[in-house]
């Protein structure tokens, strides 16, 4: 394959990439907000792969396997069962507005852009706009994580920084060491366990799974005499 | 061969805990872990101090004496937390807030910290430094909901969002110098190798380092508890059992200051200007700032010391910030006092609290009377925190303030003001708290002050007389991070 055709692809991929996370944050259904984060894992396995065929580096086709087991099919597998164990998968009520939503998130991909300039200039490497994009994905990610009510939305958002990081790493870097990579990959893996296991206990204690819950028993703390 | 001592003990025991269900075996086995490990890591030491530093296992671990001497800190401090523990957490079951179930996650999960901790001082791998400061917080948050009452688990889910947050932004900052690096060193390990990074720092692009210390500045400062990503701190320190806001405190903000240290030095050399040290000096002159006014503010004693963690850790950042080998050197020094200080403070509120059965300081009332050894830990410990002489933090300050006022005197007028506010807002809780009448609901406990005793033993020789070889050490680690400063 040739090299302007790889980075056409890739770039392609991370367009992608872009507007799977728009569609994240712009779903109101539970059961579509994991779909989509299915797709994004999807997405990052393709990514990887092409990557891997375009280098010839075999690493990555291991890390293409990796994102596919675990971010296609097993994360939002074992969300989804939780999801429905804890009858949660009704509607995902945002704090804000769509539009308004929506706004800030196009703010936030043009701040990315600015942020990654000086970077792109100095760049030569067959992914000049993917570190942009993938800031975008993380800030995106973030915005999630701030605009839900939801446990699980704001854990959605959490795993969606994830796979924006590893974009990062394959369309900017090709790859961290597959070291790094093992080990990021096992504490998302903890970490999504952890969470699953949080829920059934903020479940159990608070009788709900709206973060507001959560802020009670601090704020009160702090406000006791 | 040392390293596999270090790195397996903990490891091993965090495995064998995860199945040792007896309470009081599993208390011994804890404290014998955490004895071997210290062992190995003292051996480590003297093998550091007689052949300087040096890197094990081709390059995946790196030793020099910025980070020997954290991991024999790490070690002392997880041995002495392991033998305050046993007895704390007995008393925990007693009083039934845990079960001996949890009490099994508990041991098996302080010992996969103590794994987390001690990987991420040793590797030589930046990428690998982030994945076990993961791992260490993964390991903290469960131990932060280990009561698992509402506030507790509102805790560790604060904790766990704001950090995953966090370390996140850290890991693009990580995956940036990658980015950087791979077109110096190639496309492998040795792109994220520190010693290699630090030897080609100058042919590194400083644009996208300067971007990536922006990310790791605010990803590994959410972990430090710096101002204003600090919110997580108070809450996680006052929920979780005492033992392990010991080591939150004293260990692992410790070893995010670490990697943010690791981190500037490849940025300043790469720039070979001082914005990272700039950055530094800010987010720690703010957190100090914050910390002593909202000091003011608490009613909780375990969140008041957490805040004035947040406070010694701002006093740090900015001591490195500074950069100087005088800074650097009393940057270092602070980092010990501080950890040995604060964590025998938190040993000290742990019994104090059990024995007055609550955590409000209005509740807590003569302590002296009730059990005068933990009253006196507790005025004294918070005496040597406050910078009195002739505790080592005084001796820490003084210098950090020597150093303040050769480069950037200005700062002095807002150290001296925020430490001030700092104290007065200690002494004003703490003396309500150790003097007067006990209330009549005070029980008594079973309180081990040995290791409080030790710690501060240890910080009052730290500030009546360094060691030769300590200070030795402490100048060369110093002359280390200096020689990579801008200023």
């Amino acid at each position: 394959m040739s090299a302007a055709l790889l980075h056409q692809l890739v770039n392609g991929l991370a367009a992608l990439m872009l507007l799977v996370s728009f569609s994240l944050l712009a779903q109101h259904r539970m059961l579509a907000v994991l779909q989509w984060f299915a797709a994004q894992g999807v997405l990052l396995a393709a990514t990887a792969a092409l990557v891997a065929y375009g280098t010839g580096d075999s690493n990555l086709y291991i890390s293409a396997v990796l994102a596919l087991a675990l971010k296609g099919l097993l994360l939002p597998w074992l969300l989804w069962r939780i999801v429905r164990e804890l009858h949660v998968h009704r509607e995902v009520e945002p704090l804000m507005n769509m539009a308004l939503t929506m706004l800030i998130a196009i703010g936030l991909t043009l701040f990315a852009y600015y942020v990654i300039e000086p970077i792109e200039r100095a760049a030569e490497l067959l992914t000049r706009d993917s570190m942009a994009i993938a800031l975008a994905c993380v800030l995106l990610g973030m915005l999630m994580m701030i605009t839900r009510r939801k446990a699980v939305t704001q854990v959605v958002g959490f795993l969606a920084i994830e796979n924006a990081l590893f974009f990062a790493a394959i369309g900017a870097t090709n790859g961290m060491p597959m070291v790094v990579e093992l080990g990021i990959a096992f504490d998302v893996l903890v970490a999504a366990l952890i969470f699953g296991l949080f829920f059934f206990q903020i479940r159990s204690t608070f009788d709900t799974l709206e973060v507001e819950a959560l802020h009670k028993p601090l704020v009160e703390e702090e406000e006791e005499r | 061969m040392q390293f596999a001592f270090l790195l397996l003990s903990p490891l091993m025991g965090a495995l064998l805990l995860g199945f040792l269900a007896a309470p009081r075996p599993a208390a011994r086995l804890n404290v014998a872990v955490a004895a071997v490990t210290l062992a190995a890591s003292l051996w480590l030491a003297v093998d550091v101090l007689a052949e300087g530093p040096h890197t094990a296992m081709g390059d995946l671990f790196f030793l020099d004496s910025f980070n020997v001497f954290l991991v024999v800190l790490t070690a002392f401090v997880g041995l002495t937390t392991a033998i305050f523990s046993g007895p704390y957490m007995h008393n925990e079951l007693t009083h039934g807030r845990i079960d001996s179930q949890r009490l099994r996650l508990y041991h098996a999960m302080y010992q996969l910290f103590c794994f987390g901790m001690l990987l991420g001082f040793t590797t030589n791998n930046i990428g690998i430094l982030w994945v076990s400061l993961e791992l260490s917080t993964m390991a903290t948050v469960m131990l932060v909901s280990l009561y698992r009452t509402t506030a507790s688990i509102a805790a560790a889910w604060k904790y766990f969002i704001l950090c995953g947050m966090g370390i996140a932004l850290a890991l693009f900052g990580t995956v940036l110098i990658f980015y950087a690096s791979l077109h110096v060193l190639g496309h492998g390990n040795e792109a994220l190798t520190w010693t290699l990074l630090k030897q080609h720092a100058d042919k590194l692009d400083p644009a996208v380092l300067s971007i990536a210390f922006c990310f790791l500045m605010v990803g590994y400062g959410t972990k430090v508890g710096l101002a204003p990503m600090h919110t997580w701190l108070p809450d996680a320190h006052g929920e979780g059992p005492t033992p392990v806001s010991a080591v939150l405190s004293g260990l692992l903000l410790n070893l995010a200051l670490y990697a943010l240290v690791r981190c500037k030095l490849l940025v300043d050399a790469a720039t070979g200007t001082h914005l990272a040290g700039n950055i530094m000096i800010g987010f720690g002159l703010l957190s100090l700032v914050v910390a002593a006014f909202s000091l003011h503010r608490q009613r909780d004693v375990k969140r008041m010391f957490s805040f004035s963690s947040i406070e010694h850790m701002g006093l740090m950042t900015f001591a490195f910030g500074i950069g100087t080998h005088l800074a650097s050197f009393a940057a270092l020094l602070h980092m010990t006092v501080h950890s040995l200080v604060k964590s025998g403070i938190f040993f000290t509120v742990g019994h104090a609290a059990q024995a007055m059965g609550t955590q409000k300081m209005a509740e807590i009332r003569g302590l002296i009377r009730h059990h005068p050894a933990i009253g006196w830990g507790l005025i004294v410990g918070t005496a040597a925190i406050a910078g009195f002489p002739p505790f080592g933090v005084f001796v820490s300050e003084f210098l950090l303030f020597t150093a303040a006022l050769e480069s950037y005197p200005w700062t002095v007028g807002v150290l001296l003001l925020g430490l001030l506010i700092a104290m007065a807002a200690l002494f004003r809780f703490v003396q309500q708290m150790v003097f007067g009448e006990a209330p009549e609901t005070a029980r008594p406990v079973a309180a081990n002050m040995l290791p409080v005793y030790v710690h501060l033993a240890l910080t009052l020789l730290l500030g009546l007389a360094i060691p030769a070889f300590l200070a030795d050490w402490y100048g060369t680690a110093a002359r280390l991070i200096a020689g990579g400063g801008g200023a």
